[in-house]
């Protein structure tokens, strides 16, 4: 298992250093500072208060909500939830940066130390330790191709509550690093603090890489900007690492630079820091005294929170035997976890065998025809009940696995329930002694030189005299008691 | 009945009771200011004179005073310093980068003062971004101090709220705003023989006041006498959900609290205020006080504000550094002046080059400066740390005293062409006021006497936070006691 930790180079094992930094967008409807909506694709400037412009006099008052949602989010990051904090400004000059400041928690943020469990494909999982979550606001968009020499600001972003949750430098491949963000996401959905879009940038992932050989002191990093997808993070680790270990075995140095991601060639690229390298000048914001939290508000906030990824993924295990890495996967949304306990309700009885069937079918036939058809599980054309109706026929051998997968697809198809398509189809499983011999004795009765090998003994020929009897009944023959069945007949039982 | 043509002899309450009583209209009085300030341009007080808008306002005070529905402050005729945001009228804070910059909403104060019923004669000349005692500092040219010296000289109506205090003084508003961050408000008021309240931080609401120093800038009045004073902040105070830093405390009725007196109250004398370069008739006048104050039942008790000398440097820091971050948004990016640049990097440059005067710019990089990687912690953190000790030297004294006396300035006005060219030493005219600030205590500028050369001083009262109470009672026996003759009386 070890050898994933390690990227083997030229000069031997090199071991990666990752720690991440997520921009979670805080589901709000208003943002940080102010009551201006935050609404996803509206026209440009329609969402803009004086304060996120910066006019002249203008002052922050902080959301209480975009405060809950932090506290929320501490929680299920199993970390300190700090009863008092503070605004910083970070000081710099853009366009899309209407304060030439960005409020932000730069001393003391609002959450404190924690961790989260990732779950890996292995079976295994990492613990990986969270540093700090602190809010901030975000920053205009600069849009730069829409004339020749002038650049438009949209200022509908400016100001929108931004949760920064920082990890330790605990991950050590990019599967971990993955799985960290799959895992967050699945913590904020489970919440609701933020809604995980990446591809609408509602989180966006820094990633700082380093290389070192084992058990040396932390190499030099590099932070990887703008890397908005789970594949962008895994393209971005690998290239990273690549470029660092060739320049260290070719005797060079590792620059301590941002770096951006390039999603279109899948490389990362120097941000060359043009001569003014960043000095951000913090200071306490005064217009903002520290954010003092009432302890009873959090612990009310702390006895309400909805059962989270891990602890549903925990019951999952508990209740219905299930192996971690089935538990892990569904719980990753909110949305599967319920749609698979719905579907084991709808069982007659929930077995273990039952639950797992059920996982697979759902892990498995259900997402791979909604990946094939570009489908959520919102839009999904079988119902929780019409799936746990399908595991019960198979359940009562009214058909067989293979079969069942037939009538998913019609299922999928026609929206019918799997009962109905057995009937309409003919589908049913033949389980009566009295069907199936005739058709053994038929199969035996044309291939005698066959029989007479196999008793000689030669056994493989087993299997040819099953398929022979499956063939001619379509398949619908029960598996276990055309085995049966046969041995009877060829005086093997 | 007093005689129409005397109507900007009144004091605001007397005018207002004048309006009661049907001596004369809300117009009439109105009228009185803008003939009188065409009279007196050549002060230069108002950076925009609105005498439509306010003849349309006084109107409509008469038709409420008709119904018997007049507000507290209803037909008054102010100047509103030029940092408050006044919606759909040029707002400036006395900067060229804000030229024209016509806000579309109304700051708090001026909401509050409008909602009872008080009239805007125009836009008050200040410093520029409130950076100045001088009044020099503005885009649109100084103001002069109405009071004159016998060599002639103009004279500074002091800063950065010079045009609110020359207008007051002058005859020119009935009362005024001012916003005070070191001494903007008591300085200027102490140079002109008027009255300048600078309450405690977050007594007045901060929202749509154009900001300096976030941290110390606080809105407040200059007026003819005490009881005036009272009645502003009463209307201009209160709490603003809109400002995080605005207090939740319920105001008092500030007025109630004059005419008390002040036997039993103890009356600290700060031995650290002995400022060097004090001008000795200050100090006479400051030991003037206490016997005033004792006369009047009052005990006086030598107290020690032990961090006093390292005021004005904390004060050079902190204000800089608050300011440094918060003119940020003066970047020609989305309102005010724009000069083009080949470049956003030259645009910035060219825009606050020409758009922000020598000393803003000179106050900006050194607030850059003390907030850069490698100087935070010698300058701003230890500033921070020093300010949490001067804060503690007073919160101590008022463990033995209700209220503080010390003279409002070293010095009386000085003629513009006096003022200092090192800046360090202009620095050294806010030494009085600016421990106070940085405490965020509330203090009151009373005219107590005359300078040698025949100049208005003033003698501050600092009290406990949220405690104005105490130095407006006090300040009353001051003025009581000093009987001193205003400009507008000479």
């Amino acid at each position: 298992m070890s050898d994933q930790y390690f990227y083997e180079g030229a000069s031997g094992p090199w071991e990666l250093v990752i720690g991440l930094e997520v921009h979670a967008q805080i589901n709000s409807k208003s943002k940080l500072f102010s009551g201006a909506a935050t609404a996803f694709g509206a026209e440009p400037n329609t969402q803009v208060s004086f304060m996120d412009a910066a006019m002249p006099g203008m002052l922050p008052v902080i959301n209480s909500h975009c405060v809950e949602q932090a506290v929320k989010t501490g929680f299920g990051l199993n970390a300190e939830i700090n009863l008092i904090s503070s605004f910083d400004r970070k000081n710099y000059f853009y366009a899309d940066l209407p304060s030439g400041y960005q409020i932000t928690q730069f001393t003391r943020p609002i959450v404190g130390k924690g961790y989260l469990d990732v779950e890996l494909e292995d079976g295994s999982s990492r613990r990986i330790g969270i540093t700090r979550l602190h809010l901030e606001q975000d920053a205009g968009k600069s849009v730069h191709d829409q004339h020749p020499d002038k650049s438009y600001i949209d200022l509908n972003r400016a100001g929108v509550g931004l949760m920064e949750i920082v990890s330790e430098p605990d991950m050590r491949s990019a599967e971990e690093a993955a799985a960290y963000v799959k895992k967050l996401r699945a913590i904020v959905r489970c919440l609701g603090t933020c809604d995980g879009n990446m591809d609408q940038g509602s989180m966006r992932v820094d990633i700082n890489v380093s290389v070192r050989k084992p058990g040396a002191p932390l190499g030099t990093r590099a932070e990887i900007k703008n890397v908005n997808s789970i594949k962008f993070l895994t393209q971005a680790v690998h290239y990273e690492v690549d470029r660092q270990v060739s320049l260290l075995e070719a005797g060079e140095e590792i620059l301590q630079e941002t770096r951006l991601f390039d999603a279109a060639q899948g490389i990362t690229r120097s941000m060359r820091s043009k001569e003014h390298a960043h000095d951000y000048r913090y200071f306490p914001d005064p217009d903002l005294p520290p954010l003092v939290l009432e302890k009873a508000w959090v612990e009310t906030l702390r006895t309400n929170l909805p059962e989270l990824p891990d602890a549903k993924k925990d019951r999952l295990m508990e209740e219905y035997e299930l192996p971690l890495y089935d538990a892990a996967l569904l719980v990753t949304e909110t949305e599967i976890a319920s749609y698979y306990e719905e579907t084991l309700q709808a069982l007659e009885a929930v077995t273990p065998k039952g639950a797992k069937l059920v996982a697979n079918w759902l892990l498995g036939e259900v997402f791979g025809a909604l990946n094939r058809d570009g489908k959520t599980l919102e839009d999904c054309p079988i119902t929780p009940g019409a799936l746990a109706g399908l595991v019960m026929e198979i359940q009562k051998d009214v058909i067989s696995g293979k079969i069942a997968k037939d009538v998913f697809s019609m299922m999928w198809e026609t929206g019918k329930s799997a009962p109905a398509l057995i009937a309409e189809h003919g589908l049913q499983q033949v389980s009566d002694d009295g069907a199936i011999i005739p058709i053994i004795d038929k199969v035996l009765a044309d291939n005698p030189q066959m029989v007479e090998e196999y008793r000689q003994g030669k056994d493989k020929l087993f299997g040819f005299f099953v398929g022979q009897v499956m063939k001619i009944m379509a398949g619908k023959a029960n598996p276990e008691l055309v085995n049966k069945l046969l041995r009877e007949r060829l005086g093997t039982a | 009945m007093p005689n129409k043509n005397s109507l900007i002899h009144l004091s605001l309450a007397q005018a207002r009771e004048g309006l009661d009583k049907k001596d004369f209209s809300a117009l009439e009085l109105t009228e009185a200011y803008l003939k009188e300030m065409e009279a007196q341009r050549d002060l230069n007080a108002y950076i925009l004179e609105l005498p439509e808008h306010a003849l349309e306002a006084a109107r409509e005070s008469d038709k409420r005073l008709a119904k018997k529905e007049g507000g507290l402050l209803e037909g008054m005729p102010l100047a509103i310093k030029d940092l408050f945001c006044t919606e759909g009228i040029q707002t400036t804070s006395a900067s060229h980068i804000l030229e024209g910059f016509k806000p579309p909403y109304e700051s708090t104060v001026t909401q509050n003062l409008k909602k009872a019923g008080a009239v805007f004669l125009g836009k008050a000349n200040m410093d520029q971004f409130a950076m100045g005692s001088t009044t020099t500092t503005s885009y649109y040219g100084n103001t002069l101090n109405p009071w004159q010296r016998a060599d002639g000289k103009a004279l500074t109506p002091g800063g950065s709220s010079g045009g609110s205090s020359a207008a007051v003084a002058a005859g020119i508003a009935i009362a005024a705003t001012g916003s005070d961050t070191g001494g903007s408000i008591r300085q200027p008021a102490a140079f002109t023989g008027t009255v300048g309240l600078k309450p405690t931080y977050g007594r007045c609401s901060r929202w749509g006041m154009i900001a300096f120093a976030c941290s110390l800038d606080q809105a407040g009045p200059i007026t003819r006498n005490v009881r005036d004073a009272a009645l502003m902040l009463q209307v201009m105070a209160g709490h603003d959900p809109k400002d995080s830093t605005s207090s939740t405390r319920e105001l008092p009725l500030f007025e109630a609290a004059l005419g008390k007196g002040v036997k039993g109250l103890k009356v600290g004398i700060p031995k650290e205020y002995y400022v060097d370069g004090l001008d000795p008739t200050i100090t006479q006048l400051w030991e003037r006080g206490a016997q005033w104050l004792r006369e009047a039942g009052a005990e006086i008790v030598e107290i020690n504000l032990p961090h006093t000398k390292y005021s004005l440097p904390t004060y050079y820091v902190v204000a800089p550094a608050e300011a440094s971050s918060t003119l940020a948004r003066y970047d020609g990016v989305r309102y005010g002046l724009r000069v083009k640049g080949d470049s956003l990097d030259e645009m910035y440059e060219n825009t606050r080059s020409e758009g922000f005067g020598a000393e803003v710019q000179r106050r900006i990089l050194i607030g850059t400066y003390v907030l850069s990687a490698g100087y935070y912690d010698a300058y701003y953190l230890k500033a921070q740390k020093v300010r949490a000790l001067i804060a503690r030297d007073f919160h101590q004294a008022f463990q033995k005293v209700d209220v503080i006396l010390a003279p409002t300035t070293p010095s009386a006005a000085f003629a513009i062409d006096e003022k200092p060219t090192d800046p360090v030493v202009m620095y050294l005219n806010d030494a009085l006021t600016v421990p106070a600030s940085l405490a965020g205590l509330p203090c009151l500028s009373v005219p107590a006497g005359l300078s040698a050369e025949g100049l208005p001083l003033g003698l501050q009262l600092i009290g406990p936070a949220f405690d104005e109470e105490v130095i407006l009672r006090v300040g009353q026996v001051l003025e009581d006691a000093a009987a001193f003759k205003p400009f507008l009386e000479r």
